[in-house]
């Protein structure tokens, strides 16, 4: 029960807001952030009651929905559920304090943050097919509308093109989910769309898995985006308003990888394990891809919104590395992005609320004039290149040790991605902070202001703590990821070799003794050359 | 003096809601005479009829009950349908109070007419013998042309209903060639004994009887407004009055529909290599055309006209699926359909002025600001119809696509699915010019109560079936 309270407190919250004047905007905005601010509070607590030692599902609530189909309001929590549930909250208080300075609609900006927040989280935490597209399509609307409503120039076209690159993915999806819940229903006997009975019953031949994997795939793959689904993400990046930046950046696209290690990978484990080259090398064409068309951007959104393609190209490599090491790495990652690309966003909406421009070149020299911007900025920024030290660096270290254990190649390209990722970004913030104070626009600009600074600092502390110590937050998926691990792991499919000794054994008994020992004498040959030379 | 018994099969208490509802009718038109320029008599008394009517449907136990020779059913497809019937015949004469008073429409015989219509309705959705079929289809579509021209001094009514009738006219022509053909060929209009002959495979092949299927999609595909028969429907939207355009697009489809799914998937089920694909093919087409067409609009009226065209294109997969889940699913979808339609002509008839006027797409700018209750009703009705959860559209959808896939028409499925993505654009549309352009034009809205208090019903549909579905379902699919 406190589970579902956590998660739908925003949405009441946006209620009430529906119920208040629209002129007092002061009281609005003080509601809204108090509402925010609860919900973080209390899924601390969660966090503090979540027993790190199994992978099961926990804070469970399972209740008939719609007993006619079998479909239950089942929600519950796991380790791989925690840090991105707590990170919504967090984040959506950050985005409100950030927001504080929204000028139009106050009241109707802040309904759709709250709603838009339980939409998440709902996501995060169904545990039943029907629930679980319910919530995934529902937090579409509120995005839409922030999007639309408080964004740029272009902000109706990247908003449509958002909703509907996401909504054709999901429509997919929604096919492969009546046709498992129909091919459960044919095999058991039971009539569910629960995620957890379908994971333990699923039994669908290759072809079969192959065709539903793709469907979840497609939908997963344009939420997170892989390449070459991305093209929405640089729009709606570009045309949202900062907080709605941040909020897509650190929760939405997390979405996609969720939804990746909830359903492609414990659904269709050997599917997933036929098609890791796919998705290897498209991580690794985004990572490249994302970072070499980042290092031209001349809008500082932009660049981090390609930046984004780049780093999500790791956590997905991460992921399909289907060993401990990549998904843990990928989970850290997870958060990991969500914290610097979330702050590098809220740095740029900092200049872009004095300047109302993005580009670089009208930049230059900020340094002099905004030293605590550049101090805050300069964190970040080598946060996001992976720095030991930072939060970045355990993420990309994690997951380039388990991508190395899978293929050397893959490992060597996306390291080169690394690499990548300092030159554009230390380029971008020697072309804005350093060199001459050029533009006589920028003179007079006035460094951050508190509020500014509490939306940043708690970033920037956590940057440092997950850096530094990123224990407490890599154990509570500990447990989960093992299991998760025990199920994907690529030795369970590989029939092929054991099949080829077998066959081989087989063989050998067959033989006669002669054509054996002519056998062995070829075997050794080689051996014996080797010797010599 | 013997009394005068009637005969087994005459069973009044299963024919009692279309009895009810005829007294009420011209219980109608009489008063009229007394009523004068006030019409608040008759519109009562509609209500009161169509309630009774609803209340007499549930008369006849044990169901299913058969009588006058079979030709007529008291069963639970066609009670729940009396149920949609009588919903959607009072949201629209609730929709008709206020609108006709602005449009100067005085004729009390509107009122009699929606009662008509309603009662060729429930023959329609209750006969199971192809003369009644044909009896009830030109009870409601006499009644609709009339309606359709009803602004008899607006030369865009005029051209719907001539439009209406002489297509209408050729359609029917159609369907009774088919009816005769299938007669033809099975010796009987009725529909249990056409469906225990088709059961032997050589008459299935019977030219003469794939001739008469034929005709007869097309004669239905005509009454639904499927592609390619559609032609008729944007115009007649456009011109109709606007709580007309909502009642047709509900009571009278779904009626259409109830027959359909009683002549091809309970009657010809058999015989569903023949007919499945051509089905298919115009469900297909419909949904393309409608939502490409809907796209390219201006209009708000002729929009929602496209747009009901798709509609018809996701609704005959139920019929396709033929299964019970097909059926249930067919009257679960038509359910929510009619909540979300006159939920959203509703709002079209607030924004509207005299002379249907202010029905552009465009008017409707920044209306979220000016009026934002209205503009989140419309909101949700727009999203409801894309197909968005939580709303009774999702469900509706979901539950038509299981019917579906439990058949194996995954292929079908998939380009409903497509479709739907196509149709967010222009549902969209309406929300960005809602949410996202700045007001052009100082709103002059008419907020009546009674038009209020359907849009209030509306959307506690549209949310309730879309959250709470259960009880609805658990009804649909005994």
């Amino acid at each position: 029960m406190f589970l579902t309270f956590i998660t739908f407190l925003p949405l009441i919250g946006a209620l009430c807001l529906a119920f208040m004047p629209k002129e007092n905007e002061n009281a609005i905005k003080q509601t809204a952030l108090a509402i925010a601010l609860a919900d973080f509070l209390l899924s601390l607590m969660l966090w503090t009651n979540f027993d790190d030692t199994t992978h099961k599902m926990q804070f469970g609530l399972n209740i008939p929905w719609i007993e006619a189909w079998g479909i239950n309001y089942h929600i519950g929590m796991d380790g791989i559920s925690l840090l991105l549930y707590v990170m919504t909250t967090f984040l959506t208080m950050i985005c409100i304090i950030a927001s504080w300075d929204v000028k139009k609609h106050i009241r109707e900006y802040m309904m759709a943050m709250l709603a838009l927040s339980t939409g998440m989280l709902g996501v995060f935490i169904a545990l039943d097919l029907f629930m679980f597209y319910v919530f995934w399509e529902f937090q579409l609307v509120p995005m839409y509308i922030i999007v639309g409503v408080w964004g740029g120039p272009r902000r109706i076209y990247a908003s449509i093109k958002f909703f509907l690159f996401t909504a054709v993915g999901s429509l997919l999806m929604l096919v492969a989910i009546i046709w498992i819940y129909f091919h459960i229903q044919q095999t058991t006997g039971v009539a569910t769309a629960d995620i957890l009975y379908i994971t333990e019953h699923l039994d669908v031949s290759l072809d079969a898995s192959k065709w539903l994997w793709m469907a979840f795939f497609l939908a997963f793959a344009i939420k997170v985006p892989m390449f070459p689904f991305h093209t929405w993400l640089p729009d709606a990046h570009v045309e949202a308003p900062t907080a709605g930046s941040v909020i897509l950046a650190g929760v939405l696209l997390k979405m996609g990888t969720y939804g990746f290690l909830r359903f492609n990978l414990p659904f269709f484990p050997q599917a997933s394990y036929e098609f890791v080259p796919m998705v290897a090398w498209l991580s690794i064409i985004g990572i490249i891809y994302g970072a070499l068309v980042a290092m031209v951007q001349e809008d500082l959104k932009k660049l981090v919104a390609y930046s984004s393609v780049s780093h999500l190209g790791f956590i997905m490599l991460g992921i399909f590395a289907l060993n401990p090491y990549g998904i843990q790495g990928a989970l850290i990652q997870n958060i990991n992005h969500g914290i610097s690309t979330s702050a590098l966003f809220l740095l740029v909406g900092i200049v872009y609320d004095r300047r109302h421009t993005r580009l670089i070149s009208e930049f230059g020299g900020l340094a002099k004039i905004m030293p605590k911007y550049t101090i805050c900025f300069m964190i970040v920024a080598l946060s996001s290149i992976g720095l030991p030290g930072m939060n970045g660096f355990v993420g990309e270290f994690l997951i380039l040790l388990g991508i190395f254990q899978v293929n050397g190649l893959w490992a060597a390209f996306a390291t080169s991605g690394v690499i990548l990722a300092a030159c554009y970004i230390l380029w971008m913030f020697q072309r804005v902070m350093f060199l001459e104070l050029k533009n006589p626009k920028n003179v007079n600009l006035k460094d951050m202001n508190t509020r500014e600074m509490i939306t940043i600092a708690p970033l920037i502390v956590l940057i440092f703590w997950i850096g530094l110590y990123p224990k407490p937050f890599m154990k509570t998926f500990d447990a989960s990821v093992n299991h998760l691990v025990s199920r994907v792991n690529p030795d369970n499919f590989r029939p092929h070799q054991e099949k080829h000794n077998d066959s081989h054994g087989e063989h050998a008994q067959l033989m006669t003794q002669t054509e054996m020992a002519s056998l062995n004498h070829k075997l050794q040959m080689p051996k014996k050359v080797l010797i010599k030379e | 003096m013997e009394p005068i018994l009637a005969p087994e099969s005459i069973d009044l208490i299963a024919l009692a809601p279309v009895l009810v509802l005829s007294v009420f009718a011209m219980l109608v038109l009489v008063l009229d005479l007394w009523g004068g320029r006030n019409k608040t008599l008759l519109v009562f008394t509609s209500l009161v009829g169509l309630l009774m009517t609803a209340i007499s449907a549930f008369a006849k136990h044990p169901i299913p009950a058969y009588s006058f020779n079979d030709s007529y059913v008291v069963d639970h497809l066609s009670l729940f349908f009396i149920c949609i019937f009588t919903i959607s015949s009072a949201l629209a004469i609730l929709l008709s109070v206020e609108y006709n008073e602005r449009e100067g429409i005085r004729a009390g015989e509107y009122y009699a007419l929606i009662l008509f219509c309603t009662v060729g309705m429930i023959l329609l959705a209750s006969s199971t013998d192809m003369v009644m079929i044909f009896l009830g289809i030109e009870i409601v579509s006499i009644c609709l042309y009339v309606l359709a021209g009803i602004r008899r001094n607006d030369h865009r009514s005029n051209e719907a209903a001539l439009k209406y009738f002489l297509l209408g006219a050729f359609a029917t022509g159609f369907l009774l060639y088919g009816m005769t053909m299938v007669y033809g060929s099975t010796g009987s209009t009725n529909l249990f004994k056409i469906a225990e002959f088709v059961q032997n495979p050589s008459a299935q092949s019977n030219p003469l009887l794939l001739m008469g299927l034929v005709l007869l999609i097309i004669g239905f595909g005509f009454k639904v407004a499927s592609v390619p028969f559609h032609m008729w429907a944007p115009d007649v939207y456009q011109g109709a009055p606007t709580p007309v355009t909502a009642f047709m697009s509900v009571g009278p489809k779904a009626a259409a529909f109830a027959a359909f799914f009683r002549v091809f998937a309970e009657t010809f089920p058999e015989m569903s290599p023949s007919w499945e694909m051509l089905l298919s093919i115009i469900a297909v087409l419909s949904m393309f055309v409608g939502n490409l067409g809907a796209i390219m609009q201006t209009n708000i009226k002729r929009m929602l006209a496209f747009s009901s065209i798709s509609h018809a294109g996701y609704i005959l997969m139920a019929v396709i699926a033929k299964s019970s889940l097909g059926s249930s699913s067919l009257l679960f979808y038509m359910l929510s359909y009619a909540f979300v339609t006159f939920g959203v002509f509703a709002i079209v008839i607030i924004l509207g002025r005299k002379g249907e006027e202010n029905l552009e797409i465009k008017n409707y700018s920044g209306l979220a600001y000016k009026h934002p209750v209205i503009a989140l009703s419309m909101a949700i009705f727009l999203l409801s119809l894309a197909g968005l959860p939580p709303f009774a559209g999702f469900v509706a959808k979901f539950y038509i696509f299981s019917a579906a896939i439990q058949e194996g028409l995954l292929t079908l499925v998939i380009i409903a699915v497509l479709n739907s993505a196509i149709s967010l654009y222009y549902y969209l549309k309406v929300i960005v010019f809602m949410y996202m352009k700045e007001q052009e034009a100082e709103f002059r809205i008419s907020l009546t109560p009674m038009t209020l208090f359907v849009v209030l019903v509306g959307v506690i549909g549209t949310i309730n079936l879309g959250i709470f579905p259960n009880a609805i379902i658990t009804l649909a699919s005994h």
